[in-house]
């Protein structure tokens, strides 16, 4: 293996056996073996052919939805998995550990618990002696060293845990998702010890859903999706491609949640987008920066003013834009547009919500939930955020 | 040998073993007393009933004290296997979750049953003093004897951890051997009471008769038949010791198999 390169995966698969039903009995196994000599079991492959090359000193992200095969593969990294086929080289020292706090016991006062985990990680009493105070310093929580751990916050608890865990003299270090707890001034501090991680030349590999952590810190990072690994990209390119995934991932759920209600006095007969003049169907996208039209048609057996509403729901449910005709004159049987010069939702899925409502806006004739997604692409990768302001810089 | 006792396993031992005490007698009053304090009440018990009541060792010397070591050493035998059998599933968290070497869960909590076992030695010691048993140079033996205990108790531990990852039935029969061997091994009774020829031999291939017997004899009393004895001197004698190494070279080979894969069955 190359001297420069610390970890080096190639070709990893995993299959866990799971039991269908799990027999973790005797008697399970003995009559499992009486029908036909062999138990039933689900073969599961949370890893397929995953390879990937590590340089020392890098910051690497892997980032992918739960259940993308992430954790299992960092698991693989530390050594508590072994891989069903391929084979994983690591060049230098390892943090045994993936996750911050294991093997903390909250009967154990926190002073306890600092000898106990550093000594997991491979520290002896002297060793964490000298360092003690520093730990205790650096997580803020001298004042209650000697109280049990049950009675830490989940807060304190993560403060300490980070504190111990970034001594260790590894060369290489495994992170998985520290940042969820903790207030802003620690995460401020956690992000000042990545840096200075960074610069001390150590390679770290970092599992995260935070994009915007993956962008502040990682040199590259690999999406996984599925069980594989969709490649190596570019912080940015990596976090482009995860968006694009949870959009698609989520696009099944939007059409299975469309409910429809109102009084009926008022329907709404037809939806349609139509962008730069075309009109948009399944396979088309809008593009930010582009015009954007959506034509509603109403109709009714009753001539009444009305008030259409919409909503543009981000793939979080996150009401993104809300425009409604208030103050526009439109009576019940109409066909109405909704005109968007410059369209400024960035890349992604967008369900839109469309109701129609009496003039004062307290009686609804109909609500189409979720009545359509737009499918919005980019024209370029520049922005971040969720909208493009189409802002100067002068 | 050097890969294993490395610094920072060491380390790692030692810390676990300390939490384990501390654990132990977390809320109790007395805390550490109660180790002592145990077998001190037990012996209390087996002299009422033993020995005023039923009066079963009436022509064996220092008959309490024979007792209390035999109840001990079978203690210590139950302590380890019974703790070892859960140690691995019970410290999961930590399987799944750090690379630390699986064995360093067995072996410290071996120690921590070692340790509560030499204080249980510490009060039998006491009770030889107030007995005034006559100390021969045979006591020496005793260090051996122990160990050949703890091996013999570490390899089924090693694969009773290993094995209740997969099957927890293990864990309830495990109990019912325990109760049956405790019945079998001449601990609450005199081996000399079994006049049967052929069942003493059969009782004394168990490497517990055979060790609770001769560190009776080595420490208390030289009346004490052991393994040797009853044998009269054969090969046969041999047959714990190769039982004990079995054991402990089936444990160690089942449990380097199987720890690949606990941190995906626990």
């Amino acid at each position: 293996m190359n001297d420069d390169v610390a970890i080096k995966v190639e070709h990893v698969s995993k299959t866990f056996r799971l039991p269908h039903e799990k027999q973790n009995s005797i008697k399970g196994s003995l009559i499992g073996l009486v029908k036909g000599g062999k138990r039933t079991y689900e073969k599961q492959q949370v890893l397929k052919e995953v390879s990937f090359e590590i340089k020392k000193g890098e910051f690497f992200g892997i980032v992918g939805r739960n259940g993308s095969g992430k954790s299992t593969l960092l698991k693989m990294l530390a050594g508590i998995y072994s891989p069903s086929q391929g084979n994983i080289t690591v060049n230098g020292k390892l943090t045994p550990f993936i996750e911050l706090g294991v093997g903390f016991n909250p009967e154990l006062t926190g002073r306890e618990n600092v000898f106990l985990n550093g000594a997991l990680l491979g520290f002896n009493r002297k060793e964490m002696l000298a360092m003690y105070d520093d730990i205790v310093e650096f997580a803020e929580l001298s004042k209650f060293m000697d109280q049990k751990l049950k009675n830490y916050s989940s807060g304190m608890q993560v403060r300490l845990a980070f504190s111990i865990a970034i001594r260790a003299r590894s060369e290489i270090l495994l992170i998985d998702e520290v940042l969820a707890v903790g207030d802003t001034s620690f995460q401020k501090k956690c992000y000042e010890v990545f840096t200075s991680l960074r610069k001390a030349g150590r390679t770290i590999v970092f599992v995260t859903h935070d994009m915007s952590a993956v962008e502040r810190f990682c040199d590259r990072a690999m999406v996984m999706h599925e069980s594989k690994s969709m490649g190596v990209y570019t912080p940015s390119e990596a976090s482009a491609i995860y968006d694009q995934i949870n959009a698609s991932k989520n696009s099944p759920e939007l059409t299975s949640e469309n409910r429809r209600w109102g009084n009926g006095l008022v329907n709404v007969d037809n939806i349609e987008v139509h962008s730069s003049g075309e009109k948009l169907r399944d396979d088309l996208a809008a593009k930010t920066g582009q015009e954007l039209a959506i034509k509603i048609k109403t109709s009714s057996k009753i001539k009444t003013k009305i008030v259409i509403g919409l909503a543009f729901i981000d793939i979080y449910g996150i009401n993104i834009a809300g425009p409604n005709s208030k103050g526009k004159s439109l009576y019940s049987n109409t066909i109405v547009t909704y005109k968007i010069d410059k369209l400024s939702l960035l890349p992604g899925k967008y369900k839109i919500t469309v109701a129609v409502f009496d003039e004062e806006v307290t009686n609804e004739y109909d609500h189409l939930e979720n009545a359509l997604v737009l499918n919005v692409k980019a024209d370029s990768h520049n922005v971040q955020g969720k909208v493009n302001f189409f802002g100067d810089w002068t | 040998m050097r890969r294993f006792f490395t610094k920072e396993n060491k380390a790692l031992v030692s810390e676990l073993v300390r939490t384990d005490f501390k654990l132990r007698y977390q809320g109790s009053v007395l805390g550490y007393a109660w180790s002592l304090l145990r077998p001190l009440l037990l012996f209390v018990i087996l002299y009422i009933v033993f020995v005023k009541f039923l009066k079963i060792g009436n022509g064996i010397p220092h008959f309490p004290v024979y007792l209390l070591l035999g109840i001990v050493m079978w203690n210590f035998f139950l302590e380890l296997t019974v703790q070892g059998l859960g140690s691995v599933v019970g410290r999961g968290d930590l399987i799944r979750k750090i690379r630390i070497p699986r064995w360093i869960i067995v072996l410290s909590t071996s120690f921590s049953a070692l340790i509560n076992f030499g204080l249980n030695l510490i009060v039998i010691a006491i009770f030889m003093i107030i007995s005034r048993v006559d100390l021969s140079w045979s006591i020496l033996w005793l260090p051996l004897i122990f160990l050949e205990v703890y091996l013999f108790a570490l390899g089924i531990s090693l694969f009773l951890s290993a094995a209740f990852v997969k099957f927890r039935d293990i864990g309830y029969i495990w109990e019912v051997v325990l109760q049956a061997g405790f019945y079998m091994t001449p601990i609450l009774y005199p081996l000399s009471r079994i006049t049967n020829v052929t069942l003493q031999k059969l009782i004394m291939l168990n490497p517990m008769a055979q060790t609770i017997q001769g560190a009776r004899y080595a420490a208390i009393s030289h009346e004490t038949l052991t393994a040797s004895r009853v044998f009269g001197g054969g090969w046969y004698q041999l047959i714990p010791f190769i039982i004990v190494a079995i054991t402990l070279a089936f444990g160690l080979w089942y449990f380097r198999r199987e720890s690949k894969y606990f941190a995906e069955n626990i």
